[in-house]
């Protein structure tokens, strides 16, 4: 199965650039952490990071000095606190990120009307908040029915997205299930998409379960098979949010020498994915695996000739 | 078990206090949009005692969860194995919520002013900010859209303030009178904030549209409900007291929905 295959670090040489707009999505499940590795690793710079919830893989790409500006609606170390590398650079007097903020739904809104080649999307939030006030590219609108005004966002369009799902063919086909998120919206929005997946699997696995498909293979560019790849978020079914890591990272971001150190021992100076796992440890690892199977009910679609 | 209260037996911590009477206020209500922490612990809990046909919903995409552990981060998968719907986030914010369907929004909050408006984004000036919070994230349309708005945290003067440094959720604006306006006007479905549960009593909203408490929990004064708010409170007359936690409500709490006490010590 050749096809769209690439490794990670091909993937993310080839397809993303200094200065792009990139979305490595997925609402605390399927975030591609091995992604914003190799981006880090690569060195990439100015890039403008865009994500509902930066969470730790935008503290850590931040921190490793890739980016100039977060889009964004929510800001935090979900479950634990703040994101410290990225408080270091958006407060007080230091303050050098540039910010894009809305909320969550005008997030998902903007990808949308990114997906959609709409110039806008209206929504019913805003009113009377601030957010307008320090984001003037959230607008208000005359409705042209006659019923008022609302609030519209302008299109998100990322010159690359990047999306972790279970599966996917060597097209590029991505099945997903468990909490999707906006990796659709995103990813029809983007220019360029990379899929990465726990498991690399035959056309006719796609084919026989079409409605779990969230992506098609028409929009993706390159599919990299990393098994661990969303550590420490988790994949439905496969291994759960590493969430020690998770409250490990709040010491660690606090401290920008330890925050260096930890970037230079587990992404600089490992090759890729398999390394950082096999750093990880079996024990380590081993606990995460569900602590049960809970599969679903098979449904029967029928043939018809 | 921090603070706890000599009065009453069993004993129990503030925090009890606050989950327990944020649950009660869930009796009757249907479909309820959960927030981690606090709000999650009481929903649990309000599932379990007053409100057994609750609906959860999470923002992360999940309609009628079954949590089978305490959720850490909004996202969970525990959330999702068991659930009556898994959905995009499109349809859970656009359908789900902005399409009325959701009785009660819990929000948290980092400073809150006294018509219920919430700021959970910026302390100090937003472009140099002294703290840079989280920001919106769903609370902005959950205040705008879901038919009410419980409020879940504990009282201080550094976060009950008089004005807010950033309005990240409309409560009650600048009083009733406009807020209504707007909601007439904007076709919004929410009414706005009806709770707010502290640890240290239970405010409601009057018709003015500023909160005032109607209950103080036992243990608690009203010298310490004045020294943890940064404007001069409203309070009933006559002001009730909360009913103590039962033991089943405690025991809930500590066997089941958070053994580990970490929201409730």
């Amino acid at each position: 199965m050749a096809g769209k295959v690439a490794t990670m670090a091909d993937a993310i040489a080839g397809l993303v650039r200094d200065g792009d707009t990139v979305a490595i999505e997925g609402f605390t499940h399927l975030i591609c952490f091995a992604a914003g590795h190799e981006i880090i690793r690569q060195r990439k710079r100015d890039l403008v990071l865009a994500r509902m919830t930066p969470d730790l893989v935008y503290d850590q790409m931040v921190a490793a000095g890739v980016a100039r500006k977060l889009v964004f609606s929510w800001l935090g170390n979900p479950g634990v606190g703040g994101l410290n590398a990225i408080r270091r650079v958006t407060e007080g007097e230091g303050a050098s990120l540039e910010l894009e903020e809305y909320s969550h739904f005008g997030m998902v809104a903007r990808y949308t009307a990114g997906a959609a080649n709409l110039p806008f999307f209206p929504l019913r939030s805003y009113f009377e908040t601030d957010l307008p006030v320090v984001n003037p590219r959230i607008r208000e609108l005359e409705s042209p029915y006659g019923d008022g005004t609302v609030y519209v966002v302008p299109p998100l369009r990322p010159d690359v997205t990047i999306v972790h799902a279970q599966r996917a063919d060597a097209s590029g086909n991505a099945q997903a299930w468990g909490l999707l998120g906006c990796q659709k919206e995103a990813a029809f929005a983007a220019d360029r998409v990379i899929v990465v997946v726990e498991e690399l699997v035959d056309e006719a696995v796609v084919r026989a379960d079409p409605n779990r498909t969230i992506i098609p293979g028409l929009v993706v560019d390159a599919v990299v098979v990393e098994p661990w790849g969303a550590h420490p978020s988790y994949v439905q079914g496969r291994y759960d949010r590493d969430n020690r890591f998770y409250r490990d990272w709040d010491p660690i971001s606090r401290d920008p020498g330890r925050t260096e150190a930890w970037l230079r021992e587990w992404v600089h100076d490992l090759g890729g994915r398999a390394d950082y796992v096999e750093k990880l440890g079996a024990e380590r690892i081993a606990a995460l695996r569900p602590s049960g199977p809970a599969p679903s009910g098979s449904v029967d679609y029928g043939e018809y000739r | 078990m921090a603070e706890p209260f000599a009065a009453a037996a069993p004993a129990f911590s503030k925090s009890e206090m606050m989950i327990v009477a944020a649950a009660r206020e869930l009796a009757g209500q249907r479909v309820c949009f959960v927030g981690v922490g606090l709000p999650n612990i009481a929903v649990n809990l309000a599932k379990r005692t007053v409100a057994p046909d609750l609906e959860l919903v999470y923002e992360a995409g999940a309609f009628g969860a079954r949590p089978a552990r305490l959720p850490l981060s909004i996202g969970d998968p525990t959330i999702v194995t068991g659930a009556t719907a898994v959905t995009s986030m499109f349809e859970l914010f656009a359908f789900y919520l902005q399409g009325g369907l959701v009785d009660v929004g819990f929000l948290g909050a980092a400073q809150i002013d006294r018509f219920g408006n919430i700021n959970t984004t910026v302390i100090g000036d937003y472009r140099r900010p002294k703290t840079r919070l989280p920001g919106s994230g769903g609370a902005c349309e959950i205040a705008i859209n879901a038919r009410q708005i419980f409020v879940i945290m504990r009282q201080s003067a550094r976060s009950f303030v008089e004005r807010i440094d950033f309005r990240t959720s409309p409560g009650n604006l600048g009083g009733a009178e406009k807020a209504e306006r707007i909601r007439r006007e904007q076709g919004w479905l929410g009414r706005g904030p009806s709770v707010v549960v502290t640890d240290l009593g239970i405010w409601h909203f009057d018709e003015t549209g500023e909160m005032r408490l109607d209950s103080l929990h036992p243990g608690a004064s009203l010298d310490e409900v004045r020294a943890t708010i940064g404007w001069e409170p409203r309070i009933a007359e006559p002001l009730a007291e909360t009913p103590a936690p039962t033991a089943e409500e405690l025991g809930l709490i500590r066997d089941e929905l958070d053994p580990e006490g970490m929201y409730t010590k």
